[in-house]
């Protein structure tokens, strides 16, 4: 007996973070009709992001991180493959193989006796100084959300900051032939 | 340049190549321009409704009875929203609806213009697909994709909003044919999905001891031939079969097989059947919850296969052993024929062992009641109309509630598409229009909607409707004053506090039939009944027969709520346990 990819999935399963990416066609209301999906029957959205791919072919990917037992992330795979114009749904975690990342931008207020420890830390984690037209302390982070979640947690305990971030993207590594 | 047409005549011409006969709809002012067409056309026909849920009913009724698409066409704002109910019915019921929806123009949408909506993001989740038509060169190749998704793959309602700029500009009109529809947008499995999970669902079913098919409305949904192929294989099988709320028809009731009926108020023995199986072979069902009663008690010793062309189905609710994605008339198809093939025959004695089982069962006579006394019993009143209907071709619809369940008992269908309920919504006032639609489908066929006295008031506007197109549709009210499911619930549950559940102040039946020019007939006692259903049968006119019934009577068999398949009440006086009954009050 082969196993499908239809199999009963197992009885009991534990919650697990998911990266979802799907190819959509870039038509008016299909993010809404993504996220209304979600929102509709009760499942989670941890962070949300869409931007086009392709200039030619109008599609768009959205990349999606929820959390979930795998009986109910199948079923969003499901769910999202019934919205009409969604291409391709793929779970980047049962994939095992991908790579993640995501840009945080941080507004930090300095002052002269947290200046040193702040170019520190942001030294030690890469992160890069924007330079703009007010001169006021601004830096780039980008990286796997662990790694931004680390830098945000010490950087916090230093100063004060504002902080935005994308919200992870991510793609798988696996070896793909060109023709594909 | 001469090529071109306006909108509007581009919606009439995709229409009228799409095959469609009646559009179902009600003017107003963002959808004059399509009416200015309709009138100077004569190859589609228009049945004006008296509300705009009205429409969309009818043309449901007139799909699933006809297997073609409902076309519905209406105004913008509240003519778009009156028929949000029945995109949300037919969304659940998967029934091929395309509903053209006039919008502001362009330049006034988003200004909170007259009359304006956000249509495509109101219907968004209770449609299968929406569009927002901006370009009237898209009109068509629209509209052709439209009908297919409405139609591919499992049915639904598709939704058109069309700004009123769009119907007055002019553009280009493409053939059906010219249209490419890429692939990821009909989301259809292939004829060849899975093709070693159907011999290993036949291998199963051939070693199985006590099989049982469960039928549902994705078998009616395949075409009529899927029905015939059904019923054959469980006829080489030689299995029991039961039938949900939607698949009642695709097995005769009289076929040696059927136990009938499964779920909430399904039959006892085909409830037993489920839970005891051990291999249940779930043809286009869906593990409703009507029908399962308690997950975790439901049927746990079967293997369990399901086919069904919506994979988001497969492990939903249930998990199974043996998904198989398909239309049914194929699969079942392939199952016949690798059965065939492989020379399966079913173990004879076990089988045998498993209908005296079920015999037995079947001596609890599930359905009986007291039919002493001059008052008519609404399970009695079914009896008869099916009594006296059964010799001609006869289409039942219903609305929602006791009489819809005892209409599903008693009244006995052998064919698919004669049976027109709102199943999944459970939608009060479906009953009506549906068998309006129904009957502009089947001009000829007796079409009646067994309703309740508080369901039928949810669109008795349509009467007008009925009798404008002479439509012979017959409105046979089980009246016992009562919402008689709520009352239920409230006596089983609720200690009997009768909230809001009783309705002062109906009308009188007969003179509200005469006041619409249609026929009033009236049965107070069993004495007038059959005397009625034939003077109402015989009426080629639109008739509303009053009966009345015992007010109190109760719909058994049941599993209440978060009970399991082996915990039915056949009575009111078999109580269930009190912390199940806690239980299952939370749940609808």
């Amino acid at each position: 007996m082969n196993k499908s990819v239809y199999a009963s999935p197992d009885q009991v399963s534990e919650t697990k973070r998911h990266i979802l990416t799907v190819l959509v066609d870039n038509e008016p209301g299909v993010l809404a009709r993504v996220i209304g999906m979600f929102s509709g029957r009760g499942y989670n959205i941890d962070s949300l992001n869409v931007a086009e791919v392709s200039n030619d072919e109008n599609i768009s990917r959205i990349t999606i991180v929820t959390h979930g037992t795998s009986e109910v992330v199948s079923q969003i795979e499901k769910q999202l493959l019934r919205i009409v114009p969604v291409h391709s749904v793929t779970n980047l975690d049962q994939e095992g193989s991908s790579v993640e990342a995501e840009v945080a931008l941080v507004y930090i207020y300095i002052s002269e006796t947290n200046k040193k420890k702040v170019y520190q830390l942001c030294d030690l984690y890469r992160a890069r100084k924007i330079e703009n037209e007010n001169n006021t302390t601004i830096f780039e982070i980008a990286g796997a959300s662990e790694r931004v979640n680390r830098f945000i947690k010490e950087i916090n305990e230093i100063t004060k900051v504002e902080i935005v971030r994308s919200g992870p993207v991510a793609i798988s590594s696996i070896q793909k032939n060109e023709e594909e | 340049m001469n090529n071109e047409i306006t909108g509007a005549e581009i919606v009439l011409k995709s229409l009228a190549e799409q095959g469609v006969e009646v559009v179902f709809g009600y003017p107003g002012g963002a959808v004059l321009p399509i009416y200015d067409t309709l009138f100077k056309q004569n190859s589609i026909k228009h049945v004006l409704v008296r509300q705009e849920g009205g429409a969309i009913h009818a043309a449901e009724g007139y799909a699933r009875s006809t297997g073609k698409t409902g076309v519905v066409l209406v105004t913008s704002g509240p003519g778009a929203t009156n028929v949000v109910t029945g995109l949300t019915d037919a969304m659940m019921d998967s029934v091929p609806i395309v509903c053209i929806t006039g919008q502001v123009p362009q330049h006034l949408i988003g200004s909170d213009a007259f009359q304006e909506c956000d249509t495509t993001g109101i219907t968004r989740p209770c449609t299968k697909h929406n569009y927002l038509v901006k370009d009237v060169n898209k009109l068509s190749s629209v509209f052709h994709e439209a009908f297919t998704i409405a139609q591919n793959g499992r049915p639904g309602p598709v939704l058109i909003d069309i700004p009123k700029d769009v119907q007055f500009a002019s553009g280009t009109y493409e053939e059906k044919n010219k249209i490419i529809i890429p692939s990821h947008r009909l989301f259809e499995p292939s004829p060849d999905f899975e093709k070693n999970k159907i011999e290993e669902a036949v291998e199963l079913i051939s070693k199985a001891k006590k099989p049982i098919f469960y039928i549902g409305g994705g078998c009616i949904n395949s075409g009529p031939k899927a029905s015939k192929l059904v019923r054959e294989f469980i006829n080489m099988v030689g299995s029991p079969v039961t039938m949900t709320l939607m698949g009642l028809g695709v097995v005769g009731s009289s076929d040696k097989n059927s136990l009938g009926m499964l779920g909430m108020h399904g039959m006892y023995e085909a409830n037993m059947a489920m839970h005891e199986c051990d291999v249940m072979i779930n043809i286009g069902a869906r593990f409703d919850d009507r029908v399962t009663g308690r997950l975790d008690a439901f049927s746990p010793n079967s293997k369990k296969i399901h086919i069904d062309i919506d994979e988001s189905n497969i492990n939903k609710t249930i998990n199974v052993d043996v998904p198989i994605i398909g239309d049914v008339k194929q699969v079942v198809e392939k199952m016949i024929s690798v059965w065939k093939d492989k020379k399966y025959k079913i173990d004879t004695d076990s089988l045998k062992l498993w209908w005296d089982k079920i015999n037995k069962w079947k001596e609890v006579d599930c359905l009986n009641y007291n039919n002493e006394g001059k008052q008519i019993k609404p399970q009695y009143a079914v009896q008869r109309l099916y009594e006296l209907t059964k010799n001609t071709k006869t289409f039942i619809t219903t609305e929602v509630g006791q009489h819809q369940m005892w209409a599903a008992q008693f009244y006995k269908f052998e064919e698919p598409n004669r049976w027109l309920t709102s199943g999944g919504l459970g939608t009060m006032g479906y009953g009506f229009p549906a068998a309006i639609g129904a009957q502009v489908g089947h001009p000829d066929a007796l079409v009646v909607d067994i309703a309740g006295d508080a369901s039928i008031l949810m669109n008795i506007q349509e009467m007008s409707t009925a009798v404008q197109y002479r439509l012979p549709v017959k409105i046979f009210i089980l009246n016992n004053e009562y919402m008689g499911m709520v009352r239920q619930w409230q006596e089983l549950l609720h200690g009997g506090r009768y909230s809001e559940s009783y309705t002062d102040s109906l009308p009188d039946f007969v003179k509200l039939a005469e006041s619409y020019k249609a026929v009033g007939l009236r049965a107070k006692t069993t004495d007038d009944l059959d005397n009625v259903i034939n003077q109402m049968i015989e009426t080629k006119n639109t008739v509303i027969a009053d009966i009345w019934v015992t007010k109190e009577e109760n719909c058994f068999p049941m599993i209440q709520s978060g009970s399991a398949h082996n915990e039915m009440m056949l009575s009111k006086d078999q109580k269930q346990d009190k912390k199940s009954a806690e239980k299952g009050k939370i749940l609808v």
